[in-house]
C-alpha cells in the first residue's frame, strides 16, 4: 500500500463516498446518480466494464473501496461523452470515470498492468515534456511498453501502417531524434510543478 | 290542461344535405306517412333565420313535439335547444351523407337511410313528452362532511369560501387527522428543497374562525338517507346523544389507517424499539422538535434505514398489492430530520423503484441526495437485533449481491388502507324495517344497495377514475382523499377542493331537478307504472347509483335527485313499466319498428345498431367527419347507456325482419369506461339471454353482436358495422320480413 | 467580403510530418479560397487530450489549455480562438467552462500560470472550424466556391464523438447531427441518409490501448457506411479519420473482410470542389486513396 493509500483509509474510514467526493474530480456528483443505467446502456465498451458507470456509482455509495479503486472499468472510458448526453441528471460521467482512474493511480492500486493506465500515462510525459505530441516517440514506447518481445509483435502488426503512414508523410523517422517542441519549455514547466503542487496542497489539505 | 300535440319536422339542405338527398321526397314522408302537422324544409337551418321559423311555429302555431333533420344531434346544440317543447333528430349529415360516397350507384340506397332517419326522427318526438323537474328536492345547499383531516378541514374551507354552509363531523377529539401527527409535511413549493410545517394549525385555526363551518368532535355518522338537495343525517356524539340534521351534499374524508406492521415480523416490527413505521417516527421526530431524534428507549440514533415498501406492492397474502404513492418521498424527508439535525447520521433509503411523484418530487429527491442521503436499489429479506441496533439483510439490487447492513433505527413505509366502510358488495343492507347502525361504516346509509360508497378494488371507494375522477356511485355523496385512493396532503388537498365544488354542484342542481354528470341539465327522470310492477326489484339492484329504495309495500322508490338518467332501470325492467318523458321503450321502439324494411329479394337488408351517446356514436360522427364509409344499411340509434337496452327491442328488431344488430358500449370491469360505471357491464350480462331469443327464432347467433367501444374507434366501429353487413351478405337475409 | 481572421490552434497532430498533417494541408487551401487568415497562437503547447488524465492531475491539465488561451489572448485578443482538432477543441472549451464555473479553479489556474509569466481570462470564443464555416460563412455561402461538384459521389459523414458531445455544433442533435450530410449536399454529392454509426465512438485514443476493442467498433462503423451506399467516409476528427483509416488492413485480417473505403476531412472535400489541386487538398495523405476524388482533382 503506497503511503498516500494508507492515510487516505486512515482519514475517510467507513466512507468512501466522502473520500471520492474530497479527491476525485467531479466527484462530489457521485450521490446525485438516481440509477437509471442509462450511462451503462449508451457506452461504447459497455460490455468489457466489470462495472459500468452506475454500478461503479452504486459501489461507491455502497463502501467498496478495494474493488472500484482496482477495478479495469474505469480503464475502459474512450471519451465518447454519450454518457454525459444522455444522462438526466446532468451527471458528468466522463469527468468522474477520468477522474477515478487518475486517483486510482495516484494511490497506486490501479491494476498493474492496465494497458490504457500505461499509455496514458507514456502520453501524459511525451506531451509534457517537450509541450507538444512527438508522435513516434510515443508510438515507439507503446510498441515496448509491455517489453522488448511484446513490443517486436506489435510493431509487425503495425509495421503495414506504419509504412502507410510514412509514405503519405503523416510520420517521419526524423522525429525519432527531436522534433517538435515548444519554445518556452521551461515555463511550462514551471506552470505544470506548480499546479501540481497546489493540487498536492489540497489533498492534503482534508 | 294538457297541450294538444303538434309535431313539426323541419329539414335542412344546408352543409350539402339539399344536393345530396331529395329533401322534398323526406319532407312528404314526415307528411304522409308520419303526420307530421307542420313540416318545413330550409336551405340552412340553423343560421338565425331558420330557428327563428321553428321559434316562431312555436310560439304562434302550437308546434310542441319537434323533428329535426339535419345534422348529428352532437352538433349545433345550442341553436336547436328549445324551451318546453320535445325535440328530436334526424342524423342526415353525419348519419348519411357524410358516410356515403357521392356516385350515382349510391344514391338510391343514401335516400333511402336519409328517409328512414326522418321516419325515425318523427316517430321518436311523436312519444315524447317536454321534461319538467320532479320538485323532490328540498333546495338545501349546506354540506356534510365526514372525517376532520386535511382533506375535510380543506372542503369545509373551499366551500365556505364560495359561500356554502358547511357541517365537519369528526370520529376523534380533535381535527388534523392523520397530518396532525405529522412533524414536517413534504414541501408543496419551489425550491422543494426541506421538510415544511404541516400546515393543520393553520387550517384547524381557520375552520375555527370560519362562521360557516360547525365542526362536531367525537362524533359519527349514524345514519344518513335522502338524495342531493334533501339529505339527512344523524349526527351521534361518544356519549350517545343524536342531532338530526339536513343537507344538500356529502363529502366523505374519513381517510386512511396506516397498514398494520405487526404482519410484518420478518422486517423486526414488534420485537423492539428500534423498528418503527413512517408514522412512528413522525412521532420521535415530533418528540425531539429539531433536537436530536432517539429511539422510543431513547438510544442514540447514528445510522437509520428506511426500507420502502414494506408490505406493499407485494403478491403475498396479507400485504398490500398496491403502491401508496407517498412513502418514498416520506421517507427522503424523514432522512433528512436525520440529516438536517446532523449531516453524520448514515440514512439509507433502500428501495426497489424511488417513485417521487408531483411537480417537485424530483427536486425534492435530488435534495436528499444532495444533502447526503444514501439510496439503495435493494430487497429487504430479513431485519434482525444485533444487541446494537439491527442488522438489515438485502438483496443489492444493482451490485446483484446478497448483503447487509446494520443500523440503529429501520423505519418501515408500510403504506396506506383506506378508512372506506363496509364492502356492500360482501355486507349487504339490513331488510326493510329492520335497519341497523353499523360501528364499522362511515355513513350508514340507509339506501336499498347498502350502507357505504361502493369499492372498486383494493378497498378503495369507486370514483370514475379514468373519465371523471370526482364522481362516485351515489350521486351528491363525494369522496376525497386517502379514501378514494393512496395520496400524498398536496393531491388530498387538490382532491378535497375539487370535492368541495362538485358537492356544490350536485346541490345546486337538485334544486332545479338537473341531473349530474354526464347527462348534466337533463330535467327528465325515470318513474314507473306501479299497477303493471310485479316487484321483481331488478331495478333496484341494478341501478348503478343506488338511486331506488324500496317503500313499506316493496315496490320501487325512485330518488331523482341520485339517479343519474342512464335507463339501466328501464333497460332491467322484464315488464317494461320504467320510462323518462324523453326517453323511453316507445322511443327507440317507434325507431326501430318504422324503418323500412325491404323485401327479402330485394338483397336490401337492414343493420340495427344501438349505439352508446357517450362514446360509440360519438366514435361514429367522427368517422364520418373524417370522411370513413360504412354501409348504407344501417340505422344507428343513439342510446344513453347500453345499460338501458330493453330485451324487448332486440326481440322486436328481429321480428320485424332487421338482418343484424349491433350493440355498442364502453369497456367494463376494473378498468370501466363506461360513463355509468356499471351500465355496460350490466347490459352485457343482459345481453347473454339474447342466444335464447335467437335460437327460438332459428336465427344465426352472428346477427347479434355486442361490442366495447371506445370514443376513439373511430376506424374500428364503422369497421363493425361492415363486417355486419359482410356477415348477412354470407348467411343470407332474415327470413321475418313482412 | 472581408477578410476573416481567427486565432488559430493547430494541434499536435496537425504538424509537418504528424498524422493528420494532410488535414492543416487541406484546412490551409480551403481558408484561402474562404479568405479567412488563422492567426497561429505563438508557441501554443497540446491540449493533453482526453488521455492525458493518467498522468495529469485536474489542475496540471487545466493548465496546459488555460497556457494556450493566455497565449492567444495576448497575441490576438480581439479574435475568436478557433481549433480544427475535436480533441483541441474539446479540451480548450472545457478548461473555459471550468474555470468560470468552478469556485477556486481560475485563481489557482492563474496562480500557476503566473510561473510562466502568463495570466488568463479564458473569455475568448473558442470554437470548432465546422462552426466558423456553417455560421459564419453558411451552406449557401460555402456553395457559391464549388467550381467542381462532387457529382455522384456518396459520402457517410461520420461525426463521431467529440465534435459532438457534450458541446456539439449550435443547433445540432447529439443522437442526429445533420451538418456533415447539409455540407456533402452543399459541395454537390450524396449523403447516406441514415447513416447508422454517424456519432458512434470509435475507441479514440483507446484504440492503442484496447486494440481489439476498438476495432471491433471501427468495423461496424465502416461497415454501416458500406451498408448506406457510401463510396467514403468524411469526418471533421483527427482521431476518427485516423483510426477508421489506418485499421482497416488489420480488421480485414481479423474478421475476413475487405474494407477499402477512404476516410477523408470535410476540408478535403471542400478543397477539391473549390478547385485545388490533389496536393493542395491533402489528397496525397490518403492511406487508401479517394479515387473519386483524385480523379476530379486531376481534371
Ligand atoms: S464517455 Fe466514457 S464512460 Fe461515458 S459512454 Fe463514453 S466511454 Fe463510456
Ligand atoms: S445516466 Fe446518470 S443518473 Fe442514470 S445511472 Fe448513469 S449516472 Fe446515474
Ligand atoms: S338505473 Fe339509471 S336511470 Fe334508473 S334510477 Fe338508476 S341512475 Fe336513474
Amino acid at each position: 500500500m503506497s503511503d498516500m493509500n494508507t492515510a487516505m483509509v486512515e482519514k475517510y474510514r467507513n466512507s468512501f463516498l466522502s473520500e471520492v467526493e474530497a479527491n476525485v474530480e467531479e466527484g462530489e456528483w457521485v450521490k446525485m446518480c438516481m440509477q437509471c443505467g442509462v450511462c451503462s446502456g449508451s457506452c461504447p465498451f459497455g460490455p468489457y466494464w466489470d462495472h459500468p458507470p452506475q454500478e461503479l456509482f452504486m459501489m461507491i455509495r455502497a463502501g467498496k473501496r478495494e474493488a472500484v479503486l482496482s477495478s479495469e472499468s474505469m480503464w475502459m472510458c474512450t471519451s465518447c461523452y454519450n454518457c454525459i448526453a444522455r444522462c438526466p441528471r446532468g451527471l458528468p460521467i466522463t469527468h468522474i470515470m477520468h477522474g477515478l482512474a487518475h486517483y486510482a493511480k495516484r494511490l497506486g492500486l490501479a491494476p498493474k498492468n492496465q494497458q490504457t493506465m500505461k499509455f496514458a500515462s507514456i502520453f501524459w510525459d511525451n506531451l509534457t515534456k517537450k509541450g507538444r505530441v512527438n508522435e513516434l516517440q510515443l508510438g515507439l514506447k507503446l510498441y515496448f511498453m509491455n517489453g522488448f518481445v511484446e513490443g517486436i509483435k506489435t510493431a509487425l502488426c503495425m509495421k503495414e501502417m506504419g509504412m502507410s503512414m510514412l509514405m503519405t508523410k503523416r510520420m517521419s523517422p526524423m522525429e525519432y531524434f527531436g522534433g517538435h517542441s515548444i519554445k518556452d519549455t521551461k515555463g511550462l514547466h514551471a506552470i505544470l510543478k506548480k499546479a501540481r503542487e497546489i493540487e498536492e496542497a489540497k489533498a492534503k489539505q482534508f | 290542461m294538457a297541450e294538444e300535440k303538434k309535431v313539426g319536422t323541419y329539414i335542412c339542405k344546408g352543409c350539402g344535405i339539399g344536393d345530396r338527398v331529395n329533401t322534398a321526397g323526406m319532407a312528404t314522408i314526415a307528411t304522409r306517412e308520419c303526420k307530421s302537422q307542420v313540416t318545413k324544409e330550409h336551405d340552412f337551418l340553423c343560421s338565425a333565420e331558420g330557428v327563428k321559423m321553428i321559434q316562431d311555429d312555436i310560439d304562434n302555431d302550437g308546434v310542441n313535439h319537434i323533428a329535426i333533420v339535419a345534422c348529428s344531434r352532437r352538433a349545433k346544440t345550442e341553436a336547436f335547444s328549445f324551451e318546453n317543447v320535445a325535440i328530436s333528430r334526424g342524423n342526415v349529415r353525419e348519419g348519411v351523407i357524410w358516410v356515403r360516397p357521392d356516385t350515382d350507384e349510391a344514391s338510391e340506397t343514401t335516400q333511402e337511410m336519409a328517409e328512414d332517419y326522418t321516419r325515425m326522427a318523427v316517430h321518436e318526438v311523436s312519444v315524447m313528452t317536454p321534461p319538467t323537474p320532479s320538485g323532490q328536492s328540498e333546495g338545501r345547499k349546506n354540506l356534510l362532511i365526514v372525517g376532520g383531516g386535511i382533506s375535510g378541514m380543506t372542503a369545509a374551507i373551499e366551500a365556505a369560501r364560495a359561500g356554502y354552509e358547511a357541517t365537519i363531523v369528526e370520529k376523534t377529539g380533535a381535527l388534523g387527522g392523520s397530518a396532525a401527527n405529522l412533524y414536517r409535511r413534504v414541501p408543496e413549493s419551489s425550491p422543494f428543497k426541506d421538510p415544511e410545517d404541516s400546515g393543520v394549525a393553520a387550517l384547524i385555526a381557520a375552520v375555527d374562525a370560519d362562521s360557516k363551518i360547525t365542526v362536531h368532535l367525537n362524533s359519527t355518522v349514524t345514519k344518513t338517507s335522502g338524495a342531493p338537495g334533501r339529505f339527512s343525517a344523524d349526527i351521534t356524539t361518544e356519549s350517545g346523544a343524536t342531532a338530526t340534521e339536513n343537507f344538500g351534499a356529502i363529502i366523505q374524508t374519513s381517510g386512511f389507517t396506516e397498514y398494520d406492521a405487526n404482519q410484518l415480523p420478518h422486517l423486526g416490527y414488534g420485537k423492539g424499539k428500534n423498528v418503527v413505521t413512517q408514522m412512528e417516527l413522525e412521532a420521535l421526530a415530533a418528540a425531539a422538535d429539531g433536537g436530536v431524534i432517539k429511539t422510543a428507549d431513547g438510544k442514540d440514533i447514528n445510522s437509520v434505514v428506511f426500507i420502502q415498501c414494506a408490505g406493499q406492492r407485494s403478491d403475498e397474502e396479507g400485504h398490500l398489492p398496491y403502491c401508496s404513492g407517498h412513502c418514498c418521498t416520506t421517507s427522503i424527508k424523514q432522512a433528512m430530520y436525520f440529516k438536517d439535525q446532523n449531516p453524520a447520521i448514515d440514512t439509507t433509503v433502500m428501495f426497489t423503484d424511488l417513485r417521487t411523484p408531483g411537480a417537485g418530487g424530483e427536486d425534492f429527491y435530488r435534495s436528499g441526495q444532495d444533502k447526503g442521503i444514501n439510496f439503495t436499489k435493494g430487497v429487504a429479506s430479513e431485519v434482525t437485533d444485533n444487541g446494537n441496533g439491527c442488522t438489515v439483510k438485502f438483496r443489492d439490487m444493482i451490485l446483484d449481491e446478497d448483503t447487509s447492513t446494520d443500523a440503529d433505527l429501520v423505519v418501515l413505509a408500510t403504506g396506506m388502507v383506506a378508512n372506506a366502510g363496509v364492502d356492500i358488495d360482501v355486507v349487504g343492507q339490513d331488510d326493510p324495517g329492520k335497519w341497523e347502525v353499523s360501528v364499522d361504516s362511515i355513513l350508514n346509509l340507509d339506501y336499498r344497495q347498502g350502507k357505504d360508497m361502493p369499492q372498486l378494488r383494493h378497498g378503495f371507494n369507486d370514483s370514475h377514475f379514468i373519465c371523471f375522477p370526482y364522481e362516485t356511485r351515489r350521486t351528491g355523496i363525494y369522496t376525497a382523499g386517502p379514501t378514494r385512493r393512496p395520496m400524498d396532503i398536496g393531491q388530498a388537498i387538490e382532491d378535497a377542493t375539487g370535492a368541495a365544488l362538485k358537492a356544490i354542484q350536485a346541490a345546486e342542481n337538485a334544486e332545479l331537478g338537473r341531473a349530474a354528470h354526464p347527462r348534466s341539465g337533463d330535467l327528465s327522470y325515470p318513474s314507473f307504472r306501479k299497477e303493471g310492477c310485479t316487484q321483481c326489484k331488478r331495478c333496484t339492484v341494478e341501478c348503478p347509483f343506488g338511486a331506488i329504495d324500496e317503500d313499506e309495500e316493496r315496490y320501487p322508490q325512485f330518488n331523482e335527485g341520485r339517479c343519474r338518467r342512464c335507463g339501466t332501470c328501464m333497460g332491467a325492467c322484464p315488464v317494461r313499466v320504467i320510462s323518462f318523458d324523453n326517453y323511453s321503450i316507445d322511443t327507440v321502439g317507434n325507431q326501430i319498428k318504422n324503418v323500412d324494411i325491404p323485401e327479402e329479394f330485394d338483397e336490401k337488408p337492414r343493420i340495427l345498431v344501438l349505439a352508446c351517446e357517450n362514446d360509440a356514436y360519438p366514435a361514429l360522427d367522427m368517422a364520418a367527419m373524417n370522411g370513413v364509409e360504412y354501409s348504407a344499411f344501417a340505422r344507428i340509434i343513439p342510446i344513453r347507456c347500453l345499460g338501458s337496452t330493453n330485451l324487448i327491442w332486440v326481440t322486436d328488431a328481429l321480428n320485424s325482419g332487421y338482418d343484424g344488430i349491433i350493440l355498442m358500449g364502453c369497456q367494463k370491469g376494473e378498468n370501466y369506461q363506461c360513463h355509468f360505471v356499471k351500465g355496460s357491464e350490466i347490459a352485457q350480462d343482459r345481453m347473454s339471454k339474447v342466444d335464447d331469443t335467437l335460437q327460438s327464432l332459428s336465427l344465426e347467433p352472428e346477427r347479434v353482436e355486442t361490442y366495447e367501444i371506445a370514443i376513439t374507434d373511430i376506424e374500428r366501429a364503422p369497421q363493425l358495422i361492415n363486417d355486419m353487413a359482410a356477415t348477412i351478405e354470407k348467411i343470407g337475409m332474415s327470413p321475418f320480413k313482412f | 467580403m472581408a477578410k476573416k481572421e481567427y486565432s488559430f490552434y493547430p494541434g499536435c497532430s496537425s504538424q509537418k510530418a504528424a498524422s493528420a498533417s494532410n488535414y492543416q494541408t487541406s484546412v490551409n487551401s480551403m481558408c484561402d479560397v474562404l479568405d479567412v487568415q488563422l492567426n497561429e497562437i505563438p508557441d501554443w503547447n497540446c491540449c493533453a487530450a482526453s488521455i492525458g488524465y493518467a498522468g495529469g492531475g485536474e489542475l496540471p491539465r487545466l493548465a496546459m489549455s488555460a497556457r494556450n488561451m493566455a497565449l492567444s489572448e495576448q497575441a490576438h485578443p480581439d479574435q475568436d480562438i478557433v481549433a480544427t482538432c475535436a480533441a483541441c477543441w474539446l479540451a480548450t472549451k472545457e478548461t473555459q467552462e471550468r474555470l468560470h464555473n468552478d469556485g477556486g479553479l481560475m485563481e489557482e489556474t492563474n496562480k500557476a500560470l503566473a510561473e510562466g509569466g502568463l495570466t488568463v481570462k479564458a473569455d475568448q470564443n473558442i470554437r470548432h472550424m465546422v462552426e466558423v464555416l456553417i455560421e459564419d460563412f453558411g451552406y449557401d455561402a460555402l456553395g457559391k466556391h464549388v467550381t467542381r461538384p462532387l457529382e455522384g459521389i456518396k459520402i457517410a459523414g461520420y461525426v463521431g464523438c467529440q465534435t459532438n458531445r457534450p458541446f456539439g455544433i449550435d443547433g445540432e442533435s447529439f443522437e442526429n447531427p445533420k451538418y456533415l450530410d447539409k455540407l456533402v449536399e452543399t459541395l454537390g454529392a450524396d449523403p447516406v441518409n441514415n447513416y447508422d454509426r454517424k456519432v458512434s465512438c470509435c475507441g479514440g485514443a483507446l484504440a492503442f490501448s484496447e486494440p481489439e476493442k476498438s476495432q471491433a467498433l471501427i468495423k461496424d462503423i465502416i461497415e454501416a457506411a458500406y451498408d448506406g451506399g457510401a463510396d467514403m467516409i468524411v469526418t471533421p476528427c483527427p482521431v476518427c479519420q485516423l483510426n477508421v483509416e489506418a485499421y482497416q488492413g488489420q480488421i480485414n485480417k481479423k474478421y475476413n473482410t475487405k474494407f477499402d473505403i477512404p476516410v477523408v476531412y470535410y476540408s478535403t472535400l471542400m478543397s477539391v470542389a473549390y478547385g485545388k489541386s490533389y496536393k493542395e487538398s491533402g489528397l496525397d495523405g490518403q492511406m487508401i486513396k479517394a479515387k473519386q476524388l483524385d480523379a476530379i482533382a486531376k481534371k
